[in-house]
């Protein structure tokens, strides 16, 4: 296939900030003056300036899309705002062609007391349409924003909903050549996401894209390159989405099992997985279709308590439940010795997909299930596969001729 | 296809001359934007109001009344005005009102954009258009108000009246040079807005607002330096039909604010992406 041409390049952009708000404000003032020679001097960091954004490179070509993903303060919005061109690099260039829409805020230039008929007309100009533009899409955007009924109701009586449909519905007669789109899906119900998604897809084969999300299925499911943001700086940049995406989820790993709720009745001694192929990073890892045998030892304080009932639970990476294991049986075959007693909760053939999962344990006792010990994440697996896939479960199959 | 190609980098490797044009073109395409602005905040300014536009006046008017009646009552003695005391107290203080607002309007649209500023490109030029928009509207009211005033103490119709407009445009062409250089600034320091205001109500009393200009002393120099002076007799002059009297100082006034203000244009052009990155979104 013939390479579409490149309508987002980036070079070396850098941007640094200010810590200070009375130091950042002086910078400001320097910056306005220098800036009236051209300012074309080096610039390295001043006192209380750090870099926000350092050293990012990429090429966008038509009809792709690139994933900004990090955490919070990690530097995405700086260079979305950079992409957007409203504040200048402090190094490096971009280069963009053609005719560039952002959504970065939905149903800018409402204004409350205005009806939602008049502030289509407002939200319109900011984006750039001329008024032909907007009376010929007038009642198209009205149909798509499904408020009809209230299209001449002053705005701030809409809820929050029908003000971002309103203002989605007048960004998406935009057509541009590049789209900037920062966590704006976020909002809304689920009918709007699906909306937007199919919006979005239509408009991907001509677009270049670039998407900031903290959704990483929104993420995987759009995205053909990313770049993980760490303090600015570029941590992973690629085409491999699922490896992007355990890295970053690799930063929020390191949290420690917490114990939600005990009534000091019991107690955990250890955890640990048997049988593991590997330990890599603290994480043991599973073969997919291997067997899961979590060996458990609690420690109780009365030796002649009642074996509780004890529910264990995978989460995955996004702290989606997956799926709870069979409870212990009643009367218990276990005993309690030495005022502790273990266990060994084993699930045969697991057929999780590829990746990391966590596990949760819930304990209770008697009759109402009262709860006695509730902790998350008790330790992390991970399940090795050559196959990467987005569902959390590859279940084995087979194909066969009918009988 | 050609596409339009946009490079942002650190260097603003333009001369004045390229911005000023960039600067121009803007102000072009984005006609549209700067009157939906003014549009939307006019609209909104009266929507939730009786009194609507009667409060365009009443400031001027009230502070013109004060006069009159200091006047009248003996209180305070002023220069021989030539017209009758209230025409020439109400047209004082509409003028100057209409300045001191044009002074204000490129900080106070650039301010009232923020939210938008911070997360849309768009053409920065059209908030600058869209408050001479709002200030021609505002204006125009009081035009008339002035006219009815100046046939109320029977001054009568003169054929100056009709370069009335074209004065008050000169006065808002030279509040707004004004107002383009004090905004970037007065965006980040708050500090920069109070002494403005200070400073203008100071200034109306060296400015022969209320009073004429005195036939000697201190005042009479600082009134005569004053560069806003000569805005208000010539546009007071066009209103009565009464000869400029500093039609020279007035003139070399158009002639620097011109320049000045495309001056200002490209100043306010390459200083809002400084501004909003210092400011908050």
């Amino acid at each position: 296939m013939e390479e579409k041409e490149v309508l987002v390049k980036v070079e070396g952009l850098s941007k640094k900030f200010c810590k200070d708000l009375k130091t950042s404000l002086w910078y400001g003032i320097k910056d306005l003056l220098s800036n009236l020679n051209g300012n074309q001097a080096e610039r390295s960091l001043r006192e209380k300036e750090f870099w926000a954004v350092k050293d990012i490179n990429f090429e966008l070509r038509r009809g792709e899309c690139l994933g900004l993903i990090g955490h919070n303060g990690a530097g995405k919005s700086t260079l979305l705002k950079m992409l957007n061109g409203l504040i200048n690099p402090d190094a490096g260039k971009i280069t963009i062609k053609g005719r560039v829409g952002a959504l970065i805020e939905l149903g800018a230039g409402f204004n409350p007391i205005l009806t939602g008929r008049e502030n289509i007309y407002n939200n319109g100009a900011v984006l750039g349409f001329t008024r032909k533009e907007i009376e010929e899409k007038l009642e198209e955007i009205i149909d798509f924003a499904e408020i009809r009924e209230f299209i001449d109701m002053p705005v701030q009586n809409y809820s929050s909903g029908m003000k971002v449909r309103l203002g989605f519905a007048v960004a998406a007669q935009m057509k541009p050549d590049v789209l900037i789109i920062d966590e704006v899906l976020a909002v809304g119900d689920l009918g709007f996401i699906l909306k937007c998604f199919k919006t979005i897809d239509l408009i991907l084969p001509n677009t270049a894209i670039i998407f900031v999300s903290h959704s990483m299925p929104q993420v995987s499911r759009l995205c053909d390159e990313i770049i993980l943001l760490e303090r600015g700086r570029s941590e992973f940049q690629g085409k491999d989405i699922a490896k992007a995406i355990d890295l970053y989820y690799g930063h929020f790993t390191n949290n420690q099992k917490n114990i939600v709720f005990t009534d000091g009745s019991l107690e955990l001694e250890n955890v640990e997985l048997l049988d593991v192929e590997n330990v890599e990073n603290e994480i043991a890892q599973i073969l997919w279709n291997g067997h899961l045998k979590i060996y458990f030892r609690f420690r109780v304080r009365n030796p002649k308590m009642e074996i509780p009932n004890f529910n264990v639970s995978i989460f995955d990476k996004e702290q989606r439940p997956l799926a709870i294991l069979q409870e212990n049986l009643k009367p218990s075959n276990f005993k309690i010795k030495n005022g502790t007693f273990e266990f060994v909760v084993i699930h045969r053939n697991i057929q999780l997909s590829k990746g990391i999962y966590s596990i949760n344990m819930h304990v209770s006792k008697g009759k109402f299930n009262t709860p006695i010990l509730r902790i998350n994440d008790i330790l992390k697996f991970q399940i090795l596969h050559d196959k990467d896939i987005w569902p959390p479960f590859l279940l084995a199959s087979t194909f066969e001729k009918p009988t | 296809m050609s596409l339009e190609t946009k490079i942002y980098q650190r260097e603003n490797n333009f001369g004045l001359g390229d911005l000023l044009k960039a600067s121009l073109k803007d102000i072009y395409s984005s006609r549209f934007l700067a009157r939906q602005i003014a549009e939307r905040d006019i609209k909104a300014q009266y929507r939730q109001s009786y009194l609507g536009i009667i409060w365009a006046f009443i400031t001027p008017l009230a502070t013109a009344a004060v006069w009159v009646f200091l006047n009248l009552s003996g209180t305070i003695r002023v220069t021989d005005t030539g017209i009758p005391y209230p025409v020439y107290a109400f047209s004082g203080t509409l003028i100057w009102s209409i300045i001191v607002e044009a002074i204000n309007a490129p900080t106070s649209s650039t301010n009232s954009a923020r939210s938008i500023l911070t997360k849309i490109n768009f053409p920065k030029e059209a908030l600058v258009i869209s408050g001479i928009y709002k200030l021609l509207f505002n204006s125009s009211v009081k035009i008339v108000l002035l006219l009815a005033f100046i046939f109320l103490f029977g001054i009568g119709f003169h054929w100056s009246i009709f370069l009335l407009p074209v004065a008050i445009f000169i006065a808002l062409v030279f509040g707004t040079t004004i107002g383009l250089f004090l905004t970037p600034v007065s965006i980040l320091y708050r500090d920069v807005g109070k002494i403005v205001s200070v400073g203008l109500s100071f200034l109306m009393y060296a400015t022969p607002v209320v009073y004429a200009i005195p036939d000697t002393g201190i005042m009479k120099t600082l009134m005569e330096i004053n560069p806003i002076s000569p805005i208000i007799l010539t546009t007071r002059n066009m209103l009565t039909g009464t000869m400029p009297e500093y039609l020279g100082y007035y003139i070399v006034i158009i002639l620097l604010a011109i320049p000045l203000l495309f001056v200002g244009l490209v100043f306010y052009r390459i200083s809002i992406p400084i501004i909003v990155e210092r400011m908050s979104a």
